[in-house]
């Protein structure tokens, strides 16, 4: 045993010594801070939880049975939301994919891609806010929200397959002499349009979550009855609403993931 | 989408690539998509008073209301964002580490007792489907309005994310080092600590980065709700039809989402 030695461990160079040491000095900084300046009353919450727990838990588990016809027709209106949302979303992303993508549009894919960064940075939650008060408290503003929200993300991905394509197939065109129209039509659109409908697919899953939480702030949906439960209190049907959402999510992400491996 | 595209070529005499029955389907599909799409269009349409040529002319008038911004509440929000933004961090670093036994639990490859396995995928699987919203409405309920509930919510709703993302990088790590220590009569926790940790950690960071970027997200609306953060302020401004500074706040929300995602997206691509 004696002569076994282990491999002389690999030396850090100083400079990637005082990364490492500038970096933990960092984030222990950001945590000093941020738990010494968060503010959290833990003898009112604590006292509000002792007192509300046994009227908010219990019934949360308790679900009111009577109100699930409201709930599945609010919960048929989330999902046709979700449904209006992502097929416009999908349509609205092509043009924008094609403009981000750096094999067809070369240097001024950067512009494209900006456009697209920018929209990801706005929560749905927000974009629902100002179309709330553009169009009015109805079902229509979520649709507008979810639709812009969704195509920065599908813009993306689709600009991704569109520049991960086999650029073979479209010189080989060009060479034959065909036109734009020609190339796109027979030479990308076969190669992308598995993956976009799968993308597609997926983003739908995601705007179901979505669209369900959009009413809070007014825009249609099974939102606005859970607004309306927790103001009231009235825990039974949120338990209900809770059970509605998980059972459509679930159900939903059951099938587009089915959908999708049989697509691609 | 497909068939009218393809039938473009069809009339070059060019073979299609693909057999009549596929286009058959493809075309079926299509339609009832088509159907589906105006009649959800129909229905979140119908109880909108002007109808829809009214409400989008009318958008860009209502919102011309929210410009120009009102740059002198920059102040006032200062406070409300870094709280938001410590929310953040709080919830990710605590289910950050809650997440690593209910990963380890429901990665196939370590948790080899299969009932244990299916019963934490099971409780993940639904703990996903909640939204993070609906979850701080409860806890807002049960500990009133604040920052605590906020967390709360925000470290319940990652951990379904976290736990899923970080246990499917644990099935694929290479299981060599982790039999030749079986082999060699290393227990289990010695196997996670000094074959599977060193395996995992740059993803690990990586992944909790990832889920810190959508719990700054999601921070930022839970506040719609009453859990504390920018999002309280922002609904207090809408409530009063105060538009300018709720657009100035939008703005704030914007520029600092920007920020944290391209820090992250920088640190993420180093570590990897």
């Amino acid at each position: 045993m004696a002569n076994l030695t282990l491999p002389p461990k690999p030396k850090n160079s100083l400079y990637k010594k005082t990364k490492t040491i500038i970096i933990l000095i960092l984030v222990a900084a950001l945590y000093v801070w941020t738990f010494l300046s968060i503010d959290i009353d833990w003898a009112r919450a604590m006292e509000r939880a002792a007192n509300n727990f046994h009227r908010v838990i219990p019934r949360l588990f308790d679900p009111d049975w009577s109100a699930m016809g409201d709930v599945s027709d609010k919960m048929f209106e989330t999902v046709l939301i979700a449904f209006a949302g992502s097929v416009m979303a999908a349509i609205l992303s092509i043009p924008l994919a094609f403009l981000a993508a750096k094999n067809m549009m070369g240097i001024f894919s950067v512009i494209g891609k900006w456009i697209l960064s920018a929209i990801r940075a706005f929560p749905d939650i927000i974009l629902a806010v100002l179309f709330v008060v553009a169009v009015g408290p109805t079902a229509f503003a979520g649709v507008l929200a979810i639709a812009i929200g969704s195509c920065g993300m599908l813009g993306k991905m689709f600009s991704e397959i569109i520049e991960q394509i086999d650029m073979d197939i479209v010189q080989a065109m060009q060479a034959n002499g065909a036109n734009r129209i020609q190339i796109l039509f027979t030479a990308v659109f076969p190669q992308i349009i598995p993956e976009f409908l799968s993308y597609a697919i997926y983003r739908f899953e995601v705007d179901i979550r979505a669209s369900s939480i959009l009413g809070i702030v007014g825009a249609g949906g099974i939102g606005t009855m859970i607004s309306f439960a927790s103001s009231n209190r009235n825990w039974n049907e949120m338990g209900m609403i809770l059970l509605a959402i998980i059972i459509v999510v679930s159900v939903i992400d059951f099938a587009s993931a089915k959908i999708r491996s049989k697509i691609v | 989408m497909t068939n009218p595209k393809n039938s473009i070529a069809d009339k070059k005499t060019i073979p299609s690539i693909y057999p009549t029955k596929t286009k058959l389907q493809v075309t079926v599909i299509f339609f009832v998509i088509l159907a589906l799409y105006l009649f959800s269009m129909k229905k979140t349409t119908e109880d909108m008073v002007n109808g829809l040529d009214g409400a989008l002319g009318n958008m860009f008038r209502v919102l011309a209301k929210f410009f120009p911004p009102n740059f002198e509440i920059l102040k006032a929000i200062w406070n409300p964002m870094l709280e938001t933004i410590q929310m953040a961090i709080i919830a990710t670093t605590i289910a950050a580490i809650i997440t690593i036994p209910l990963a380890i639990l429901s990665a196939r490859n370590v948790t080899t007792f299969k009932p244990l396995y299916y019963i934490t995928r099971i409780f993940l699987n639904l703990l996903r489907t909640i939204p993070d919203v609906v979850l701080a409405v409860v806890f807002v309920g049960l500990f009133g309005i604040g920052i605590f509930p906020g967390i709360l919510a925000l470290i319940i709703f990652s951990l379904g994310i976290l736990a899923k993302l970080i246990s499917e990088t644990i099935e694929s790590v290479d299981m060599n080092p982790l039999e030749a220590m079986r082999a060699s009569g290393a227990n289990t926790l010695q196997m996670i600590w000094y074959a599977l940790v060193p395996q995992i950690a740059p993803q690990f960071t990586s992944l909790v980065l990832y889920v810190f970027e959508i719990n700054i997200r999601a921070s930022v609306i839970l506040g719609l709700v009453g859990a504390g953060g920018i999002g309280l302020t922002l609904n207090q401004q809408i409530n009063f039809y105060n538009y300018p500074n709720a657009m100035t706040i939008i703005i704030v929300i914007f520029i600092t989402v920007i920020i944290i995602e391209y820090i992250s997206t920088k640190l993420r691509e180093a570590l990897l």
